[in-house]
C-alpha cells in the first residue's frame, strides 16, 4: 500500500507536468475568431475572441471581457492566463487574437513586427511588516537592498534586524516589471521566491524583517503590512497617472503589424481602449493609461 | 451426445477468455501509463539536456533561467535534495524504527492502538497542510531560534519532510517486526537476555531486509514531495546550506512550469530536471525492489 503510495506520488508529479503542457498547447489551438460582420459595428459581430498572456491583467481584462460579452452577445472572449511572456509569444504566431503583456516590448519583440497598445498603467508597491520603522525609501535604496549590498534594516533608517528580501519567481509580470524599473535584472538575492501575490503578502504580514513587492490592486484594504511611499512618493491613482510614483509599469495590448484583426477581436480591441472602457479598468484597481 | 460435451467445453473455454482478456487488459493499461509517461519524459526531456550539455546541466551551479544569458545549472537543485532526503531520513528513520519497534514489540494494546492510529492519520493528511502549518508555525519558529532574516530554509523542508515520511516508515518497519518467528526472541531470552536486548539485537536484524524497504520507501516519499516543501524552503536557486533559502528539484518544477513559455529552453529544461528526477525514483524503486526479494529469498531458506 506504501510502496504504491510513493509511486503514486512519483507518477502523479510527473502526470502533472504533462498536463500542464497540454494545457498550454490547447491554448494555442484556441478557436480562431470567425465573425463576417462589417468591422466598427460593433452590436452586429460574432465570434471568438482569444487573448493570452500577463496574469497580473487578469482583474482588468476579466471584468472588461465580461461587460463586452454583456453588450455583444454572440462573441465569446476567452483568456488565458499564462505569463506575459507566453502572451506576446502566442500574439507573434498568432495562435490568439490579442496578446496581454504587463512589461513593454523589447526591442527584438518590436522588430518581430508587433505593436504595443497600452490600456492602462500598474504601481508596484512596495510592502513591509505593519512593525516596520521604515516607511521611505528611494529607489536607489530598494534597488541595493534587492541586490545584497544593504542588509539591515538600520542601514536604511529602520531597526536593527536583518533584511529579508522576498520576490516573485522567475517569469512572473510583477518581477520582470520589478527587476526592470530597480535595474536589479538576474542580480537579486532573494530570502524566498514565492509563486503569488498572496504569498508574498502573507510572508511579509509574518515577518518583521521582510519587505516584498505586489500590485498596487493587491494590497488594497490588506491589514498588517504598510505599504512604503518611494522617494517621498505615495503609491496613488494620481501619481502613477502623471508618472510621479517611480516604480509603475504598463498593460499592453500586443497584436501585429499589418495582420487585420477579425471582427470580433477588432471590435473588443476598440472598446477597450475607448473612454468607455475607464470606468472598469479603474474598478480593478489600475489607471487607465488615457487619462 | 458427445456433441454436447464439447459445445459445453467450448462454452467453458469461451467463459473463461473473456475475462481473462479484461484482466490483462486492465493489466497492460497501467503498463501503458507507465511507458507513455517514460517516453514522453525521456523525449521532452533530451533535447535541453543536448543543448545546454549534459555537464553543464548537472553540474552547473547557477540557474537563471530567464535571464538576459540564462544558466541552466541544476547542481544547487540536486543537492538540495539529496540534502533534504538524508536529513530527513536522518531524524525520520530511527523515530519511526523506535516506534515501530514499541508498537510491535513493547506497547500493551491501548497505547499501541492510539499510536497506530495516529501514525495512519499522519499518512492521510494532505502535503498542502503540511505546507500551510509549517508556513504558519515552523518558518517564523526557526526564524526566532536562529535569528535569521527568513525562516523559509533547508532545515524547515528536512523537518516537515521528516514528519511526512513517519507513518511508511513505522507501518512498513511494524510488519517487518511483527513477521519475526517468536521462537527467535524466545530463544534469545532463554539465553538470559532482556526484553529490550532482545528486541535490540534480535528482532531488528532478523527484520533488516523490511526495515531497508521502509527506510528506501521513505527515501522515495521524501524525494517526490513538492507541495509540502515549496511552502516551507523559500525556494531560492542556492547551493544547499541549512539555514538557506533553497529549492527542491520537484520545487524548481512546480514554481516555474506555469510562467515558462511554451517551446522556450526554460520549458525544456524544466521537463529535464523532471527526467533527472524520474531517474532517481526508478533507482529507488529498484533498489526497494531488490531489498524485498532479498527478503522473499531468505524466509524460502
Amino acid at each position: 500500500m506504501n510502496r504504491k503510495g510513493f509511486r503514486t506520488a512519483a507518477a502523479v508529479l510527473l502526470l502533472v507536468s504533462i498536463t500542464a503542457t497540454l494545457a498550454a498547447c490547447g491554448t494555442n489551438q484556441s478557436p480562431q475568431s470567425s465573425g463576417n460582420a462589417a468591422a466598427g459595428d460593433s452590436s452586429a459581430v460574432s465570434g471568438n475572441v482569444s487573448t493570452n498572456g500577463s496574469t497580473s491583467m487578469e482583474s482588468v481584462i476579466g471584468i472588461l471581457s465580461e461587460q463586452f460579452m454583456l453588450d455583444n452577445s454572440k462573441v465569446k472572449v476567452t483568456y488565458d492566463a499564462t505569463g506575459s511572456g507566453t502572451g506576446i509569444e502566442a500574439a507573434g504566431n498568432g495562435t490568439c487574437d490579442i496578446g496581454l503583456s504587463s512589461r513593454d516590448l523589447t526591442d527584438a519583440e518590436k522588430a518581430k513586427g508587433l505593436t504595443q497598445t497600452t490600456i492602462a498603467k500598474d504601481g508596484i508597491v512596495m510592502i513591509v511588516n505593519k512593525n516596520s520603522a521604515v516607511s521611505d525609501l528611494s529607489l536607489e535604496q530598494i534597488a541595493s537592498i534587492y541586490k545584497g549590498d544593504v542588509k539591515n534594516w538600520s542601514e536604511v533608517g529602520g531597526s536593527d534586524l536583518a533584511i529579508a528580501c522576498i520576490g516573485r519567481e522567475a517569469g512572473s509580470g510583477t518581477r520582470d516589471g520589478f527587476e526592470t524599473i530597480t535595474g536589479t535584472k538576474g542580480v537579486c538575492v532573494l530570502s524566498q521566491e514565492l509563486t503569488s501575490t498572496g504569498a508574498v503578502i502573507e510572508a511579509v504580514k509574518n515577518s518583521e524583517n521582510a519587505i516584498g513587492y505586489t500590485s498596487f490592486s493587491a494590497v488594497e484594504d490588506q491589514p498588517d503590512i504598510k505599504v512604503l511611499t518611494v522617494g517621498g512618493v505615495s503609491c496613488t491613482e494620481d501619481t502613477i497617472a502623471d508618472d510621479s510614483y517611480a516604480i509603475q509599469r504598463d498593460f499592453n495590448l500586443i497584436t501585429r503589424n499589418g495582420v487585420k484583426l477579425s471582427a470580433a477581436a477588432q471590435a473588443f480591441f476598440n472598446y477597450i481602449t475607448s473612454d468607455k472602457a475607464y470606468g472598469l479598468i479603474r474598478k480593478t484597481g489600475v489607471v487607465p493609461a488615457g487619462k | 451426445m458427445r456433441e454436447n460435451m464439447k459445445q459445453d467445453a467450448k462454452k467453458e473455454r469461451m467463459s473463461e477468455l473473456v475475462p481473462h482478456l479484461i484482466f490483462l487488459f486492465c493489466g497492460l493499461a497501467a503498463v501503458a501509463f507507465v511507458l507513455c509517461i517514460s517516453v514522453y519524459l525521456i523525449i521532452s526531456g533530451i533535447p535541453a539536456i543536448h543543448k545546454i550539455g549534459i555537464i553543464k546541466f548537472l553540474f552547473g551551479m547557477k540557474w537563471q533561467s530567464t535571464a538576459a544569458e540564462p544558466s541552466f545549472g541544476i547542481l544547487p537543485f540536486v543537492l538540495t535534495s539529496i540534502y533534504g532526503t538524508a536529513g530527513a531520513v536522518l531524524i525520520g528513520v530511527p523515530i519511526g524504527i523506535m516506534t515501530a519497534v514499541y508498537l510491535a514489540k513493547v506497547a500493551p494494546k491501548r497505547p499501541a492502538a492510539v499510536i497506530r492510529t495516529a501514525a495512519q492519520l499522519l499518512a492521510g493528511i494532505p502535503s498542502v497542510v503540511y505546507g500551510l502549518v509549517g508556513m504558519i508555525v515552523l518558518v517564523p519558529a526557526i526564524q526566532k531560534i536562529f535569528r535569521l532574516s527568513s525562516g523559509a530554509t533547508l532545515l524547515c523542508a528536512i523537518i516537515v519532510l521528516s514528519i511526512m515520511i513517519l507513518p511508511s516508515i513505522i507501518n512498513v518497519s511494524e510488519t517487518a517486526l511483527e513477521a519475526v518467528p517468536r521462537e527467535y526472541e524466545e530463544a534469545s531470552m532463554a539465553l538470559g537476555a532482556t526484553e529490550i536486548e532482545t528486541y535490540m539485537k534480535v528482532s531488528l536484524p532478523a527484520a533488516k531486509s523490511g526495515i531497508a524497504a521502509a527506510v528506501v520507501l521513505g527515501v522515495g516519499r521524501a524525494i517526490g514531495e513538492a507541495m509540502a516543501i515549496i511552502m516551507v524552503s523559500g525556494n531560492v536557486a542556492n547551493m544547499p546550506g541549512l539555514l538557506k533559502s533553497v529549492r527542491f528539484m520537484t520545487t524548481a518544477i512546480a514554481s516555474e512550469m506555469s510562467y515558462a513559455a511554451v517551446g522556450s529552453l526554460q520549458r525544456e529544461a524544466l521537463f529535464s530536471i523532471g527526467l533527472v528526477l524520474f531517474l532517481f525514483i526508478m533507482i529507488i524503486n529498484v533498489i526497494l525492489n531488490v531489498f524485498i526479494k532479498g527478503k522473499g529469498k531468505k524466509d524460502v531458506a
